[in-house]
């Protein structure tokens, strides 16, 4: 919480106004912390503050109560100005365990305060969570603003005339914590009410319970000593429009449902569960209305080969899924790029390998997307980088895919996915067109060439079955060009393999120049890709305002890599790239410009810090001096 | 149906321009002239015509049939068939597989067909070998088969391919042999008339890798004694004379019937519910009965595509919603 002005707006208890608040929720994974969090950040986004957030779970969906691997968190930052990630630090900590205060307290900023629910502190609840001693009682929260309530002892009081269970009415000791925090932070409850109110319409006596107890949290804020002062976060400056909140999954799935529409196609996905991509299938399975056919296969590779055979069809085949399934897919996507079929391969990446941390993010998928095939098989690979940039990344993917008829990989991952933001909403009818052509019916007589080009973008023709005069054949055989008929000739193949990397280089011709933050000349140039890019843009953002020569831009396109990226990094000394895997982009760009691009890598689970960012950009930039001055 | 556009179609129709790559001899000759037959028969359209097939000698198949045609992978043509057919049920979907590629590669991608009841005409070429790859054994090579791979025969147990897909629920099961050209098209055209997954095994032989495999039932002065016809409402019979039947026991293990218990030979009833009497017929013992073709199992019940996009038509009536609408979901917030 800095830049605190203090003022005492004539209220019994001081306000303060902040210009951003970084919270923590962390509790057992039944406490109910995600659902807190979530509250939260709705409310918070309708008073029109900017915020984001950042979901932590744990591996399991239930591990026993009260320890350690159980601890379930949620992280927002709300701010009056432009934010970019969900902050590093916390500057409020609410903890419902001893379990969740281990895990979390070292994160709490100095100065911080520590919401700590008391009524879980027995011996037996200490030792669940590997303290020898009770953490209160030993100095161990020196330098913290701690404030102690029995949250259980509270709810049951809040709730003593309710028909509920007492275990019923504990689960709603997170609305006491919430009620607090409302009235901390000058929070409208009114969007909480109607929200759950909604969500659990069909048990009005949930409904009275969880919102008697938020009331009861809020006013005994309000009117017990422990709490001498709110805080007040204004508004941030927003772009005038609509927005709502949105997560990762939910706009890459808003993303390709918007093109397929626009480019009036059925939309096919076919997919197998996995963690954190299925959030897309619950999502588009919802969308039958608009014509969104869903299938859940038996595995990733039945589900990318149904998803071919979609497209094959004329619909528009699409296939999501995380690492382990991305392996699974390699030999069928192999196939898209040989038959030259339109498909959008969605890859929300987790933390690997083999089966990794599922529930951590990464982006260690990279090289993989773009050359884990065998044979020379380029494909087009883009990649969104925050919540709501996946809507836009969609919907390119499925542009790219028809226009080209190639396979496009979509590398999200579980940073995005599960975390959110306020968007501004695009208006659906000034969304680029999408213009598809099928290959009309043939003329008695004539022979139908499969693998005709055109010259432009050298797609060949999408033939459906079903149209008469188009019969042919296809398959993973390497094909004469133009005739499609199976071809072992040395210069056809060689002529082949180059038209498909063509192809695939051919989509740099659409793409406007690199958009970045400051000059296109300087000291320091950050690359990023991917959900680094909050925190690379708020480390150089600030070092812009300290006076330094130091740019940034985020790609969005991988595979091709924009035209004027090799300009752009040679108008800098230096040109880092922080990445979530052991350098894959730095490698890349390294062997195609000659650059010696540095890498800064971290794979441990957890998106990039932006101070940990800002340290490091720091000593860049007193590396380029030196370099200078040699 | 001889409207100008459903025109009669002549085997030759099916016919392409592209050399036929089998070895001369091969089995696989005789089931291509057998569909083009059954095709031509049933007056199938070209191009409402596909054909998917895996990897294989087998899967070549596609490349010698004027339809539309997909060679794609192996062992997941039913998986890549199960797209197209659900994305657009107007299309008459058949996948061309071998032994290998449907029951050991595919294995996963055939049972879900299976139980899923895609409409998906599957041809599964068994010649009890991987012919493709030079002759090693196969999911369907006896046990002890000496090949390239098992020089001391195999120490696999094969399956039983009718029985997996009955265990699967299969709801169209059938029999046939390559040389059998009568009764093969026949069967195809029964396979072709079935709503859902209709599964066509079809011995064949593999005259480099695995000759003779059927020579033991299938040679002309054998034929009559060692294979059983399998006719609906039918007696279980068998022998030029049909002076031999099957009957099953309380457990239904089966057990060969002559003279005066003749009359004891099970009536054949391939709309069965209980699966027990195929499953019997799948599982018997080729060395001790008869080897059973026709139909095992044909049984009504909805296909996939059927109720896949029967959801998607019902919800656009039920609900109507630009993406505009969709976009404007959940909490929304105007800055001026
Ligand atoms: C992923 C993969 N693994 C292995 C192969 C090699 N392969 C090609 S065909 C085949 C077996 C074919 O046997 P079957 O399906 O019985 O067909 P047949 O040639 O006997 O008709 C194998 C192992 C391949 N093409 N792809
Ligand atoms: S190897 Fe066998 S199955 Fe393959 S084409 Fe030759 S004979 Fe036919
Ligand atoms: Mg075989």
């Amino acid at each position: 919480m800095d830049n605190a002005n203090s003022t005492t707006a004539g209220l019994e208890k001081g306000i303060q106004d902040l210009d951003q608040v970084v919270i923590r929720f962390a509790g057992d994974s039944g406490d109910g912390m995600q659902l807190t969090g979530d509250q939260f950040t709705r409310t918070t986004a309708l008073m029109g503050n900017d915020i984001a957030t950042f979901p932590d779970f744990p591996a399991e969906i239930r591990a026993p109560a009260g320890t350690l691997p159980g601890v379930s968190a949620f992280q927002l930052r709300f701010s009056s100005f432009d934010i970019h990630t969900p902050g590093d630090a916390p500057d409020v900590l609410v903890v419902m365990n001893p379990a969740a205060l281990k895990v979390h307290l070292k994160d709490l900023k100095k100065g911080g305060i520590l919401l700590l629910n008391t009524a879980s502190f027995g011996a037996l609840d200490l030792k669940k969570a590997k303290y020898e001693k009770d953490p209160r009682t030993d100095g161990s929260f020196a330098g913290w603003r701690v404030i102690e309530v029995d949250l259980e002892a509270r709810t049951q009081e809040a709730l003593a005339s309710s028909p509920l269970d007492n275990r019923a009415k504990d689960r709603c000791k997170n609305m006491f914590a919430l009620g607090i925090l409302y009235w901390m932070f000058h929070r409208d409850m009114e969007p909480t009410i109607k929200n759950i109110a909604q969500k659990f319409a069909k048990k009005p006596e949930i409904v009275d319970a969880n919102l008697a107890v938020m009331k009861a949290g809020h006013a005994y804020a309000e009117t017990t000593e422990i709490f001498q002062t709110a805080y007040r976060v204004p508004p941030a400056p927003m772009k005038p429009g609509t927005y709502r909140n949105i997560m990762g999954n939910q706009a890459l799935s808003l993303g390709v449902v918007a093109a397929g529409h626009k480019a009036g196609l059925q939309m096919f996905l076919g997919t197998y569960p996995i963690t954190p991509a299925s959030d897309i299938l619950h999502q588009l399975s919802g969308y039958k209305h608009l014509g969104v056919v869903t299938f859940q296969a038996e595995d990733e590779i039945a589900a990318v080969c149904s998803a071919i055979g979609a497209s094959y069809s004329g619909s528009l085949g699409i296939t999501s899924t995380s690492g382990p399934g991305m392996a699974l897919k390699a030999e069928a996507i192999g196939l898209a790029v040989m038959a030259e079929l339109p498909l959008v391969i969605l890859n929300v990446q987790r933390a690997g390998p083999s089966t990794g941390m599922p529930t951590k993010t990464q982006q260690a998928d990279l090289m993989q997307s773009i050359h884990g095939r065998n044979g020379e098989s380029p494909v087009c690979v883009i990649a969104a980088s925050t919540p709501s940039d996946a809507f836009d990344v969609g919907y390119e993917a499925v542009r790219i895919a028809l226009k080209y008829m190639v396979p496009v990989i979509v590398l999200s991952d579980g940073y995005i996915a599960n975390g959110s933001e306020p968007w501004l909403l695009p208006d659906p009818d000034k969304l680029p067109e999408i213009p598809v052509h099928f290959a009309p019916e043939g003329k008695p007589g004539e022979k139908f060439m499969p693998y005709s080009r055109n010259p432009e973008t050298l797609a060949r023709p999408w033939a459906r079955p079903g149209t008469k005069g188009l019969v042919h054949r296809i398959g993973g055989l390497e094909k004469q060009d133009i005739t499609g008929n199976i071809c072992y000739d040395a210069d056809n193949h060689q002529h082949m393999i180059d038209t498909r990397a063509q192809k695939v280089a051919n989509i740099a011709n659409d793409l406007p120049p690199i958009e970045t933050i400051g000059p296109r000349t300087g000291d320091v140039l950050v690359l990023g890709w991917g959900s680094t890019r909050g925190a690379i843009t708020a480390a150089v953002t600030r070092l812009q305002k300290e006076g330094h020569k130091i740019s940034c831009a985020c790609l969005r396109h991988l595979n091709p890599l924009p035209k004027d990226l090799g300009d752009l990094m040679r108008g800098f000394k230096r040109v880092v790239l922080p990445e979530m895997n052991k350098g894959q982009l730095a490698s890349i760009l390294r062997d195609k410009y000659l650059i010696d691009v540095k890498s800064y890598s971290q794979v441990n689970g957890q998106p990039f810090k932006s101070h940990e960012i800002l340290d490091y950009l720091t000593k860049s930039l007193s590396a380029s001096q030196k370099e200078v001055q040699q | 149906m001889t409207s100008v556009d459903r025109p009669v179609m002549q085997k030759k129709d099916y016919k392409t321009d592209q050399d036929v790559r089998w070895c001369p001899g091969c089995g696989d000759y005789s089931i291509l002239n057998a569909v083009q037959g059954a095709f031509a028969k049933l007056g199938k359209q070209l191009h409402e015509t596909v054909i998917i097939s895996g990897i294989g000698c087998s899967s070549r198949f596609p490349y010698y049939m004027e339809t539309y045609g997909f060679h794609t992978i192996h062992g997941r043509a039913p998986a890549i068939a199960t797209g197209v057919k659900a994305s657009n049920p107007n299309l008459d979907v058949w996948v061309v597989t071998g032994d290998g590629d449907a029951m050991s590669i595919g294995g996963n991608h055939f049972i879900h067909a299976m139980r899923r009841n895609v409409g998906l005409k599957i041809l599964m070429f068994n010649n009890r070998i991987y012919g493709l790859t030079k002759g090693q054994f196969s999911p369907c090579s006896e046990q002890g088969k000496v090949t390239k791979s098992s020089p001391l025969g195999s120490v696999d147990y094969p399956f039983a391919p009718i029985a997996l897909a009955l265990g699967a629920g299969g709801t169209f099961l059938a029999r046939s042999i390559d040389i059998l050209g009568a009764h093969l098209e026949d069967t195809i055209c029964k396979a072709s008339a079935h709503t859902g997954t209709a599964y066509v095994e079809i011995y064949q032989n593999c005259n480099i890798f695995n000759d003779g495999a059927y020579k033991g039932f299938t040679d002309k002065d054998v034929r009559d004694e060692r294979v059983l016809h399998l006719q609906h409402g039918q007696p279980l019979l068998f022998g030029a004379k049909k002076d031999k039947g099957i009957a099953f026991d309380g457990n239904f293990r089966p057990y060969i019937v002559t003279g005066a218990d003749l009359s004891k030979a099970f009536v054949w009833d391939e709309t069965a519910e209980t699966p027990a009497p195929a499953m019997a017929l799948a599982t018997m013992s080729e060395a001790e009965f008869p080897v059973p073709i026709g139909v095992f199992r044909r049984r009504e019940k909805p296909a996939f595509e059927t109720g896949l996009q029967g959801q998607v038509t019902v919800a656009k009536s039920k609900k109507k919603e630009t993406i505009k609408d969709l976009l404007m979901q959940g909490e929304i917030w105007d800055v001026k």
